[in-house]
This record gives structure tokens, C-alpha cells and sequence, in this order.
């Protein structure tokens, strides 16, 4: 008899404390952990960390009156297309996330986002530049600005700050991001400068680790500066290797730069080169400072562009689940009405600029230039469409 | 022409480090018929051992200030000692157990793939995904000769290849421990008859690999200073494909097969579109082995190495 009224005891409780948990509200990080760009994927989780500590330690998000605590769940795609698609695909099936966050490059985020699109659950890539992501799919997003839109910026500030007339390119031929940006650049740079006067258009491979060839090639064109659409880890082997080549000219590089290890990685010979980039981290106020103070105390480092993006993309998240206005019991359900609120955000202030989006799901926002300076990103000019 | 020259000085630093892991792969092959794929990643561990010896002895924890010409000192025969261990536990974890139970070769093969990839998840699960960057440990200077551009550490890698392909060349045709390492491949049954011991002889032979792998690995983390756990894995692939068009098992085969093919992908890309380096070198080297299929240097059935 006792044990009865244990058992029915403990089952009275079961239930009640089913009744007040909520259900958290799960979000899914498809970011490149490992492989070529690790340290995108450290700094994507760190500034999610903190947004969700931050809304859980008080109570959670609170949507039409409930707050749910949040979940986010990081899955590794090791910057590899293939590996973007099925992380993509095992947060959706598997962990049942309402919305996405990631893959932050163009290459993860193409494929990525096809499924995303397919299963119709909403995407935002924070850090994808490339058009064809976002392009005829309506139920992805992004927080970044487009590479048609970054190349003349590059082209124009390289073209005033260098005097230049030529310009010679080095890309990575299996990343849409770096040859999407590279095509862009050269369209625009002819378009000035007339056919021609890009005088080397040199590509690599995925996995290349020396670039003498490519690199003999350009400084043979005699260009005013080289244009470096790559990522960070092969900016730190090929500018290196181009100044022991005897290259004395400048670089110009684009956001993919931007990354806190470029300095650690590349070092001397990187040091008072240009990029562009979404934010510059020295000199910022207000949110932006709040936020980089937040993630240097307990990470020990300058958030870099990828953090801050992430930051601003889970808040466009949030703030659609927001105005969604409830929890619907059922998921797809849920996914629409997300979409939806996501599609009507007209303007959003973010820590890297105030953004307006377009029918294509696409921001309007402005960009900036920095000089590298002993490891630091120094603000040097701010260009807006 | 001056292009031309600057390629070739581009080619003989690259080509270096092909020949560096192929006559690690030629050696073992020569003495065990074994393909140890697992050299590339043995050369990934050399360079992030080279890595943790250097900052070791620049950082704090050494109690004297040493100059950066006394850590490379240091650095250089430390590497290649640890690295040689690597080498011989692997051989001793994973290749002795399933030779001794006279396994197929097909077996130790696979094994010597999966041992590569527990490398190189072992170094990502216990150092992380971030890069690093070895210390510079001799100050670079930039050589210009009538428009050609050289580093004294190129110049360093090119010599260091070279002196190493005949100290090689000697150990193995002019020592008593090199002509147990030929008679092993003669017959590797007959041997222990002759009084030879079978196991000194194959130690020997991963501890010389592997000591050529950690040198190998130091130099490339010198020259192009981004460490990264599968930093091996495409450079040990295709210095894999130098050795066999050189001739897998012959060490002339090894050292040129390196040069020739880092020639052909440095020449592609410089006098026809980058991007179809890799379609054109291999197709060349497809033809060689299609003209010769046993390699350059490799002759069928007879002594290797």
C-alpha cells in the first residue's frame, strides 16, 4: 500500500512538473568547427553563447506572454559543401530546430541553403556574401552585405588609395565566395579601366599550400596591387610568399580577412594591408562597443566581422519568433510563420549597421575598409550603397 | 626567361618536399612491400612537433635566453628523434601485430590508412581546429639575382633535400645495415636464417623514414607557417604518386619522382591556366606510368631498393 501511494505520489509529480516546463525553443548552427576556417566557427558559437546565456539567466525569450527558454545546438559542417548539406539536414529531421543559423560561408551556404529551402525551414546566413544564396529562395536570409555590392568597394578604395591602374587577382577556384567575388571585381575593374587592365586572373585549389607559380605569374604582369578574394588561412601563406618573391606592391583584401587569427597567422608581412569588411572593432560605440566588451571578458579577444554578424542574426531570429506572437503546437506551422515575420522585417538595428532587407531577403547596409596594424583592424573608411 | 628561371627556383624549393616524404615511402616499401600511407600524416606530426619544440625553447618555461640559431639547433635533431618515434610506435602498434599473425598485405595497408586518420583526428580531438604558426627561427632575407627572387631558407630546403637523398644513397649501398635492409626485400624469409634480425632491420628502416618525415615536416611549417591537422594528408598523397612514377622502392626513383612532379605542376600553372594545374600534371604522370608502368627507375620483380 505504500509503495502505491509512492508510486502515485511520484506520478502526480511527473505530471505537474511536465505541465510548467515549456518546451525550449531550438535553433540550429550548421558552422565549420574544423577544417579550412575553425576559428569562423569558434567565433559564430562564442557570440551565440552569450546572446543565450544572457536571455536565459533571464527566463528566456518571451513570446506572447511565455518565456521559453532557448537551445541552440552547433553542429560541425568542416567547411565542406557536402558536409554543410547533411549537418543541414540532421538539425532539421533529426533535432527538429524552428530556424537556422549558418553555414557562414558561401560555399557551405549555397548547398545549405537549397535544403533549408526544400524542407522550408528559415535560414539566415550571417556571413554569406555570395548572391546565389539567398537568390529565388524564400525561405533563406542573410545578415551580410552581397559580393556585387563588396567588389566595387574594393575596386574603388584600391583604385584611390594606391593610384592604380592594373590590378592583378588570385582566387580559390572551388569556393563560390572567392570566385564569385573575383568575377565580380574583374567586370567591375574592366568596366573602369578598360578590357585588359586586370593583367593576371590566377587561380588554386582547396587543399594548395604554395602558390609560387601563380604568384611568378602576376608579379611578371607588373600589376599596381593584387586583389586577395580568400580566406585568411590562405592569405597567411600567400602574402608571405609573395613578398619572398620579390612582390613589394600592396594587397587588397575582402571580408573573408577578417578573421581575430589573420594576425597571429600571417603576422609581419600582413601589416598595413587593406580589406573590407562588415564592422571595424577599434573605435566602435554604443551596441557594437557593449557587445565587443561582453565577448573580450569572457573570451579573452576582439570579437571579429563573423561574431558580430552571428550576434545580429540570431536577434533577426528572435525577434521574427517574437513577432510570431506565439509558439504554434505544430512545427511546420511554426517554420512559415517565422518566415513570414522574418520576410516583413523592414529595418533592423544591428551592431554592424543598420540594415534594411529586399524582396530577396537580402540587406541593405553599408561597408567598411580597415588597415591591419600589429594585429588590429583600424577603421579607414565607410562606403554605403 | 627570367619567369622561366623564377620556376624553376619555384619548382626545386616544392619539388623538395615531395622528395623528402618520398623517400619515406620508398624506403618502407622497399624494405616491407608495404605501402604506408600513413607517411603523410607522420610528416603533418613532424611539423607540429617541430612547432611545440620551438616554442618550448623560446618560451618561458626554459630558464636561459637561447638565440634563435640554438633553438633551430635544438629544434632540428629533436624533431626528427620524436618524429621517429611516432614512426616506430605506429610500426610497433599497428604493422609488427598483424605481420607477426602473417596478414595479407592488402590488411596492413588498410591499416596504415586508418592509422593516418587517427593522426589526424588524434590532433584535431587533442589540439583543437585553429591553426598555428611556427615561430621564425632564421631571419629571412630575399636574394634578387638578374630578376630572381630566392630566400636563403629556399636555398636551405633545396640543400637539405639533396644532402639527404645521399646520406640515404650511402646508408643503404654502402652499409652493413643497409645490405640487411636490401637482402630483407631479396627474401624476407630467408633472412632471419642468415643470422639477421628481421625487427632491428625494419625498426631501422621506420626510424630513417620517419626521422626524413620530421625534418621534412620542420622545413615545410618554416616555409609555409599554417599548421593544420590535414596539412599532410594532399602533399603525402601526391608525394605518394611522385615515388610510384619514379619507381616505388628505388630511392633515385623517390628524390627524382618528387622533382619531376613538383616540375610538372609548377609549369602548368605557370604557362597555361592555373586552374587546370592538377588535370595536366596528372595526366602527364599518367602517361609516364602508362609508357612505363613499373616508374622511371622501377624494374619488376627484381631487388628493390
Amino acid at each position: 500500500m505504500r509503495k502505491l501511494l509512492v508510486a502515485l505520489a511520484m506520478g502526480t509529480l511527473l505530471i505537474g512538473s511536465a505541465a510548467f516546463a515549456v518546451e525550449p525553443i531550438k535553433i540550429g548552427f550548421p558552422i565549420p568547427l574544423t577544417g579550412e576556417i575553425p576559428k569562423v566557427g569558434e567565433g559564430t558559437r562564442f557570440a551565440a553563447e552569450i546572446l543565450k546565456d544572457e536571455i536565459n539567466a533571464a527566463g528566456g525569450l518571451e513570446v506572447g506572454g511565455v518565456k521559453y527558454p532557448l537551445e541552440f545546438i552547433y553542429e560541425d559542417n568542416e567547411s565542406k559543401p557536402e558536409s554543410a548539406v547533411n549537418v543541414t539536414m540532421k538539425l532539421i529531421e533529426r533535432d527538429e530546430v524552428l530556424a537556422l543559423v549558418g553555414p557562414q560561408s558561401s560555399r557551405q551556404a549555397v548547398p545549405a541553403g537549397e535544403v533549408a529551402d526544400n524542407s522550408e525551414v528559415p535560414m539566415i546566413s550571417p556571413w554569406a556574401t555570395n548572391p546565389e544564396v539567398t537568390f529565388d529562395r524564400p525561405w533563406v536570409f542573410r545578415a551580410a552585405f552581397l559580393d556585387p555590392f563588396q567588389a566595387p568597394v574594393a575596386a574603388n578604395f584600391a583604385e584611390k588609395q594606391f593610384n592604380a591602374k592594373t590590378a592583378a587577382v588570385l582566387f580559390e577556384v572551388s569556393n563560390d565566395y572567392s570566385k564569385g567575388l573575383a568575377d565580380f571585381f574583374k567586370e567591375t575593374w574592366e568596366k573602369k579601366h578598360g578590357p585588359g587592365s586586370v593583367v593576371a586572373f590566377e587561380s588554386h585549389g582547396p587543399k594548395d599550400q604554395d602558390f609560387s607559380a601563380q604568384i611568378t605569374k602576376i608579379i611578371a604582369a607588373k600589376p599596381d596591387f593584387i586583389f586577395l578574394p580568400e580566406n585568411y588561412s590562405f592569405v597567411a601563406l600567400i602574402v608571405p610568399q609573395a613578398r619572398d618573391l620579390g612582390y613589394t606592391g600592396p594587397f587588397m583584401g575582402s571580408d573573408a580577412w577578417g578573421s581575430a587569427e589573420l594576425a597571429s597567422l600571417c603576422g609581419e608581412p600582413c601589416n598595413g594591408q587593406f580589406f573590407s569588411t562588415h564592422y571595424a572593432a577599434a573605435g566602435a560605440q554604443g551596441a557594437t562597443k557593449e557587445f565587443i566588451e561582453k565577448y573580450k571578458a569572457r573570451y579573452g579577444y576582439v570579437p571579429d566581422d563573423i561574431a558580430a554578424l552571428t550576434w545580429d542574426a540570431v536577434n533577426l531570429v528572435l525577434k521574427a519568433i517574437q513577432d510570431v506572437g506565439e509558439v504554434k503546437p505544430n512545427l511546420e506551422d511554426e517554420r512559415a510563420a517565422i518566415r513570414d515575420a522574418m520576410a516583413n522585417i523592414k529595418s533592423f538595428e544591428g551592431i554592424t549597421g543598420t540594415m534594411s532587407f529586399d524582396e530577396q531577403g537580402d540587406p541593405i547596409k553599408c561597408a567598411v575598409v580597415v588597415r591591419i596594424e600589429k594585429g588590429e583592424f583600424l577603421f579607414t573608411e565607410s562606403v554605403c550603397p | 626567361m627570367e619567369t622561366l628561371f623564377q620556376n624553376v627556383v619555384n619548382a626545386l624549393q616544392w619539388g623538395s618536399f615531395y622528395a623528402l616524404i618520398a623517400l619515406g615511402y620508398t624506403l618502407v616499401y622497399g624494405v616491407l612491400q608495404l605501402i604506408n600511407f600513413a607517411h603523410g600524416d607522420i610528416f603533418m606530426v613532424g611539423a607540429y612537433i617541430a612547432f611545440f619544440v620551438a616554442s618550448f625553447f623560446l618560451g618561458d618555461a626554459v630558464p636561459f635566453d637561447l638565440s634563435r640559431t640554438a633553438v633551430l639547433a635544438l629544434t632540428i635533431p629533436l624533431t626528427m628523434i620524436l618524429t621517429s618515434c611516432v614512426g616506430v610506435l605506429l610500426e610497433r602498434i599497428a604493422y609488427k601485430p598483424l605481420r607477426r599473425k602473417g596478414a595479407h598485405r592488402l590488411y596492413v595497408v588498410i591499416t596504415a590508412l586508418m592509422c593516418g586518420l587517427i593522426l589526424e583526428n588524434g590532433n584535431l580531438a587533442l589540439l583543437g581546429a585553429s591553426r598555428r604558426s611556427l615561430p621564425e627561427l632564421i631571419d629571412k632575407t630575399v636574394y634578387t639575382l638578374g630578376g630572381i627572387a630566392v630566400t636563403n631558407l629556399k636555398l636551405w630546403v633545396i640543400f637539405t633535400a639533396v644532402l639527404v637523398f645521399v646520406i640515404l644513397q650511402f646508408v643503404v649501398m654502402r652499409t652493413k645495415i643497409g645490405m640487411a635492409m636490401r637482402a630483407v626485400s631479396w627474401d624476407k624469409f630467408a633472412l632471419p636464417l642468415m643470422g639477421i634480425p628481421l625487427d632491428t632491420v625494419i625498426l631501422f628502416t621506420f626510424i630513417l623514414g620517419s626521422g626524413i618525415a620530421g625534418l621534412g615536416g620542420m622545413l615545410f611549417a618554416m616555409s609555409y607557417p599554417v599548421l593544420d591537422p590535414y596539412m599532410g594528408a594532399m602533399v603525402g598523397w601526391k608525394a605518394f604518386i611522385a615515388a610510384v612514377v619514379g619507381g616505388i622502392g628505388d630511392i633515385r626513383g623517390a628524390f627524382i619522382g618528387g622533382f619531376l612532379l613538383a616540375f610538372i605542376e609548377i609549369m602548368v600553372a605557370a604557362f597555361l591556366p592555373s586552374t587546370f594545374r592538377d588535370l595536366f600534371a596528372f595526366t602527364i604522370l599518367l602517361a609516364i606510368l602508362w609508357w612505363r608502368p613499373t616508374g622511371l627507375f622501377g624494374v619488376p620483380h627484381t631487388t628493390k631498393i
